[in-house]
């Protein structure tokens, strides 16, 4: 069971996730302390470990967009988050693809604060309130990425094959 | 079926006959950007090679570019030790395009880029910036990617994994009228398609006003682009195109002028007839949040912005002098100026234009990325407004996220740094 600790709405952009000014921070190990370092009671809930790593953000349509930061995927990833979205900006898409961020693509998802949702490979059960919001399947280029741990592991294979 | 510019040139580079929208493909890289990411791309270059028993090598040091653009000259001891250890890195690879912080070269990576005459047409462009769709104003396909996929690029040579996308065709006609630019148009086409409209497609502009249009304006078209979630803006090559790159960045090799195929298939069409078009405003917090100048017209303003890679060109600081030629910049209001490069900046300087402003009380930077995204250089106060000639503006974008930021063109922007209110160009002053 995963529960829901934050809710976004649409066009959230990178800024918002992973504000420009602490861009000089680049290292995975270092962002998860930026984000959403706008908004201080969830960043400072976020920094306390008040949540369970499995813990879900639910947003609305275009999460992401904006900036290519990567750091923006890395924050979150940090926090052992997964983002529940009606759907994602691409470059954000892909970073979190590529760095192993949970993203589920869930054009109906309705939930609230504070909801258990129960995540299967195609839909979305929220069974604080009932009902069943069925899953986009990520592209198939990029799920492959995935499937082989990250890009960073997809390329250290590509190379060796060559 | 036919092809678009972007399914052409994803063939050739991938060395195809064809390709078809949402096929997987692995196209070769021409020329892969970075700014001061870099640092992470670095980190991530060398994790790929971790256990490899390879020595980390990019496949290209002559198609990798390094500029520093976002926080020049170094905002922090931290951001000064990032760029110190690329500067070892670019040395040590013999990266070639790469431009340090100093005046005799360099500016911000999308302007560098193509008045280096290192954009081509037909090129495959990565860039970790998503403003990298710029370089489609030379009729390359040219995308935004995170620093990871960067690295996976210098070390294969090609972006994996890359589905061929749809395409908006988007056809601009008429003549602008007086004092309605380029900006206008495209701030009117992320209005009509939205922040998402065309995300995971292609923007291919058309039409007679963008036929018509210089180097200057396209580039604005293809910058602003992803504004709309698209992964690149193209202006199918043409006169223009080559006019610019033999003339003004001095590019002698051949071009290839990639064209779409007549019957060429278009997820959309989307017309626009320019002459009925009034400055335009993007208004806090999302881009796509447009309107007309009238709706906003006397807002007032605490700090203006004539910069950035979408307006930061000559021609746009020409506009800003031409319009502040004799005037002062209100009271209370702060008019801050970044060239786009400092081959803009000297040539400004030269034409009297950055003597102008300064005289009428604008604070000229050095070119770089500056407050556009809020890390020096001209943060907000709480509460405060800014009118920009920027690309996003998003809550916080300017460093403060309690602010306003409202996007325009350059000559919205000049008119306004003399009101200190929101004002239409073509009411004279």
């Amino acid at each position: 069971m995963a529960k829901v600790i934050y809710r976004a709405g649409d066009d959230v952009s990178t800024d918002t996730i992973y504000p420009g000014r602490f861009m000089a921070t680049v290292l995975p190990s270092e962002t998860p302390q930026f984000c959403f370092a706008d908004d201080k009671a969830f960043n400072g809930a976020l920094q306390k470990k008040a949540f369970e790593p499995g813990s879900v953000i639910i947003a609305g349509q275009n999460f992401g967009c904006g900036s290519s930061r990567e750091q923006a995927a890395s924050t979150l990833k940090g926090h052992g988050l997964i983002v529940i979205a009606r759907g994602f900006a691409r470059i954000f898409l892909q970073n979190s693809c590529n760095l192993g961020l949970r993203t589920i693509i869930c054009p109906t998802i309705d939930a609230e604060v504070g909801d258990d949702l129960a995540i299967s490979d195609t839909a979305v059960r929220n069974v604080t309130r009932g009902g069943d919001f069925p899953i986009i399947p990520l592209p198939p280029a990029r799920q492959a990425i995935i499937d082989a741990g990250g890009l960073i592991a997809y390329t250290r294979r590509r190379l060796m094959e060559r | 079926m036919g092809m678009t510019v972007a399914q052409k040139i994803l063939a050739r580079a991938c060395g195809l006959p064809s390709v078809a929208v949402g096929d997987v493909v692995e196209p070769a890289v021409d020329l892969a950007m970075s700014h001061e990411n870099t640092a992470l791309v670095i980190n991530q270059f060398s994790e790929v090679f971790e256990g490899t028993g390879l020595a980390p090598t990019v496949w290209d040091p002559n198609r990798i570019a390094v500029i520093f653009d976002h926080r020049v000259p170094a905002e922090s001891a931290k951001t000064a030790t990032n760029q110190k250890k690329v500067r070892e890195f670019v040395g040590r690879h013999r990266i070639t395009k790469f431009h340090d912080v100093r005046g005799d070269s360099g500016g911000i990576c999308h302007q560098v880029l193509a008045e280096e005459g290192y954009d081509r047409p037909g090129h495959v462009i990565v860039g970790a910036d998503s403003h990298t769709t710029s370089h489609g104003a030379l009729g390359a396909l040219a995308f935004g990617v995170g620093a990871t996929e960067l690295a996976s690029v210098w070390a294969l040579g090609r972006a994996v994994n890359i589905q061929v996308p749809d395409t908006i065709k988007v056809v601009a006609r008429g003549r602008f009228s007086e004092s309605v630019t380029p900006k206008d148009l495209i701030l009117h086409v992320i209005g009509l398609l939205t922040a998402e409209g065309a995300n995971f497609k292609v923007i291919e502009f058309h039409g007679d006003a963008v036929t018509r249009m210089p180097m200057s304006g396209r580039l604005v078209l293809c910058n602003m682009s992803v504004e709309a979630g698209a992964t690149s803006g193209i202006v199918p090559a043409d006169a223009e195109t080559v006019r610019y790159l033999r003339e003004e960045a001095g590019v002698t090799d051949p071009l290839d002028l990639v064209q779409p195929d007549p019957d060429a298939d278009y997820a959309r069409i989307v017309e626009v007839d320019v002459s009925t078009l009034a400055p335009q405003i993007a208004c806090p917090h999302t881009v796509d949040n447009v309107k007309g100048i009238a709706a906003v017209a006397g807002t007032k303003v605490h700090q203006i912005v004539i910069g950035s890679c979408t307006n930061g060109r000559l021609d746009d600081l020409e506009v800003a002098s031409a319009r502040l030629k004799g005037r002062k910049v209100a009271q209370g209001v702060r008019m801050l100026v970044f060239p786009a490069s400092w081959k803009i900046y000297k040539e400004a300087m030269r034409l009297g234009f950055l003597a102008t402003l300064i005289e009428a009380g604008a604070v000229v930077m050095n070119p770089g990325c500056g407050c556009c995204l809020g890390i020096h250089q001209g943060a907000l106060g709480d509460g405060e407004t800014a009118l920009s000639t920027t690309n996003r503006n998003f809550k916080g974008r300017m460093g403060n996220p309690t602010a306003d930021v409202y996007l325009c063109s350059p000559a919205v922007a000049a008119a306004s740094a003399i009101t200190g209110v929101i004002t239409d160009p073509r009411q004279k002053d």
